[in-house]
């Protein structure tokens, strides 16, 4: 039982972790895009990888910490423009091509061997590098702090501060996208995602509020790669493919074209994760399966999840069932 | 003005007044017209080796409706996709090796140039248009897809959005004048329904009003009548009739022979990519280059519904073919 209560307890404890938050992040980013605009971008993580190369390159350049993230936000937004000019005027799989690709092609200059001045190449830059101005922000103090179950460093790599300015984010968002989605312009956004032709025959301007959706989430991506890569390090090969398709399991997880699907979505995928590997370690033999073969369970299980809920439930957890009464086209 | 549409009204003045406007017109393709909204010249749409459309000039006068009709493959939506925005002429000049300057795509809209305009833009300038099969936007209820039709709202800029008092008093305004025209068209008890939920016919209604909501000088209508049951389509003819009535511009395409006969004021009629005939509705059917084109073997016979020929619809028929013979009587 005891040890029943331990996995209990590091779910509870992944469920409120940084990276969860960080995925959350980028999953309100891609839910701006896929939820509401109807936009398939599939290189989310590029535009995390972004931000976080802009925001890690800049501290340790020496600029104070809000204009780094200021930098990195601007370079997101810069990375979708030049990502949005040629393909929002095209179908829409065009741009899921080049997003994919234009990830990719981040990852791949991120980690080459050429820049390995500016990017530390493959081994990437390290967390003390450029963390320094953010934890010196606490104002937690030092030492440590136990709160139920969880006993983490006030202010450290990993600590409470840490866990405090990622979910206050999270939430600034959540209800940033709500303000938004409920005025005219999210309404635009919605009608775009069902027929841009028939917005265009009243007169709204569809590349310019494509052009503005793509930018808006393509920088809250970017915040969720510096979120992420606060505790731990900038690695190009953390935020490959893989976390394009984690954040999108997320948001389809939780629910696209929901305020709190994104989250909650973040939530289940790595509490789930947790969970699976978790109950096994405990009731499975290892000679049936090891820890590591438990691992590789969860991924599989949350594979097919993803494909009920896609199947099933394709609006998600938090979505609007009255959205579904009827075929859309 | 009555509110109950459905039923077929009386000619009224301004009905008769339109009538009047293109009376001295002479029925030739591409004649000028005393007050023209619309002015096309050098429309040329070519896919490939073929051409869909070639319109060498055409005007459409203000304040009546103007019908637009011909076979299948006449370029009837081509032409309108081209005069909308939705799609580019070949003609169109281009900053190398486009077509001489008297040969360039040109098109003026209420006294401007709307050449090379996107459909957003030209939709701006007044131009609404609707869509042959329609496009209600499915997962927003029946008054959002309404309100998105309304023009000026501060609240669609992104930087404006987030604050409510910025936009909440045009916000109320429009959601008044939305709910007026779904009361008009009967639609008001929807309004909080998905767009997808509705009827296809609702669908056609709910499309009409939405351009309505950006009150528009022109507007254009592509097979308004499509699929539509023939009660609808009486319903939907009396809006049409109210809309010149209240001093707008229509332009549709259609391909009900009656339908045409009945409520529109002048008819152009398209055949393989050109018009062929212009006239008014009573006797640009007895053109030949009509007949020829567009109605073939079969200009005797009812193309239309049987079921739409009431009693009273039978009766002006009557009359039209009476005034008709009288009209050749006079030549």
């Amino acid at each position: 039982m005891n040890e029943f209560l331990t996995t209990l307890t590091a779910i509870a404890a992944s469920a409120f972790s940084p990276s969860t938050a960080a995925l959350a992040i980028a999953a309100i980013g891609l839910n701006i895009h896929f939820g509401y605009t109807g936009l398939l971008n599939m290189g989310q993580a590029g535009f995390m990888l972004v931000g976080a190369y802009a925001f890690a390159i800049s501290i340790v350049a020496g600029i104070p910490l809000f204009p780094a993230v200021l930098i990195a936000l601007v370079a997101a937004a810069v990375f979708a423009l030049i990502l949005g000019v040629p393909t929002l005027k095209l179908r829409g799989d065009y741009l899921a091509i080049v997003t994919i690709s234009a990830a990719e092609i981040v990852r791949m200059i991120g980690r080459s061997s050429l820049l390995t001045d500016i990017t530390g190449g493959s081994n990437g830059l390290t967390g003390q590098s450029y963390r320094g101005p953010f934890t010196d922000l606490s104002f937690l103090g030092d030492g440590q702090t136990t709160l139920g179950p969880f006993t983490y460093d006030n202010t450290g790599s990993n600590g409470w501060w840490i866990r405090l300015v990622a979910w206050s984010i999270v939430g600034i968002l959540c209800l940033f996208v709500f303000l938004l989605m409920r005025s005219p312009w999210g309404r635009v956004l919605r009608g775009i995602r069902e027929d841009e032709d028939a917005i265009r025959s009243l007169g709204k301007n569809v590349y310019s509020y494509k052009m503005q959706a793509l930018i808006l989430g393509g920088t809250i991506g970017a915040l969720g790669g510096i979120i992420y890569v606060l505790p731990a390090s900038v690695q190009a090969d953390s935020m490959g493919r893989s976390m394009t398709f984690f954040v999108w399991t997320a948001l389809l997880l939780g629910g696209a074209a929901t305020v709190f699907g994104p989250v909650l979505g973040s939530i289940i995928f790595f509490a789930l994760r947790l969970f699976v590997q978790g109950v096994a370690g405990q009731f499975v033999p290892d000679s049936i399966m090891n820890g590591q073969q438990a691992e590789q369970f969860s991924w599989i299980l949350i594979g097919v999840v993803l494909m009920l809920v896609v199947i099933f439930r394709p609006q998600g957890v938090l979505g609007n069932k009255k959205e579904l009464s009827f075929n859309v086209n | 003005m009555s509110t109950d549409l459905g039923v077929t009204v009386a000619p009224t003045a301004a009905a008769a007044a339109a009538t009047a406007s293109v009376a001295a017109v002479s029925p030739l393709p591409g004649v000028p017209k005393p007050d023209p909204i619309l002015v096309v010249d050098n429309i040329v749409r070519q896919f490939g080796g073929m051409t869909a459309v070639n319109v060498p000039h055409l005007e459409v006068q203000r304040g009546i409706i103007t019908a637009l009709i011909g076979p299948n493959g006449a370029g009837k939506t081509t032409f309108f996709n081209l005069i909308t925005g939705f799609d580019k002429p070949s003609s169109a000049p281009r900053l190398i090796g486009g077509p001489k300057s008297d040969q360039a795509a040109r098109s003026m809209f209420n006294g401007r140039s709307v050449n090379n305009m996107g459909a957003a833009k030209v939709a701006q300038r007044g131009m609404v248009r609707t869509f042959q099969l329609t496009k209600a936007l499915s997962r927003l209820t029946v008054l959002e897809n309404m309100l998105l039709g309304a023009k000026d709202q501060p609240g669609e800029n992104l930087f404006a959005a987030v604050i409510k008092p910025l936009w909440a008093a045009r916000e109320r305004e429009i959601t008044a004048q939305a709910e007026d025209l779904l009361q008009r068209f009967k639609l008001l008890e929807k309004k909080n329904d998905m767009a997808g939920s509705l009827s296809g016919g609702q669908k056609k209604l709910l499309e009409m009003a939405r351009a309505l909501m950006s009150e528009p000088t022109m507007i254009m209508l592509d097979e308004p009548m499509a699929g539509v049951n023939p009660a609808l389509t009486q319903s939907l003819l009396g809006h049409i009739k109210s809309l010149r009535d209240e001093g707008m511009t229509v332009l549709f395409v259609e391909h009900d022979m009656h339908m045409v006969r009945h409520i529109s004021d002048w008819v152009v009629v398209m055949a393989e990519g050109k018009v062929v005939a212009e006239g008014p509705s009573a006797t640009v059917m007895d053109d030949q280059a009509v007949i020829d084109a567009y109605l073939g073997a079969h200009h005797d016979t009812d193309l239309g519904d049987d079921s739409l020929l009431t009693d009273e619809v039978a009766e002006e028929l009557a009359k039209e073919v009476e005034l008709e013979n009288r009209t050749e009587g006079d030549a």
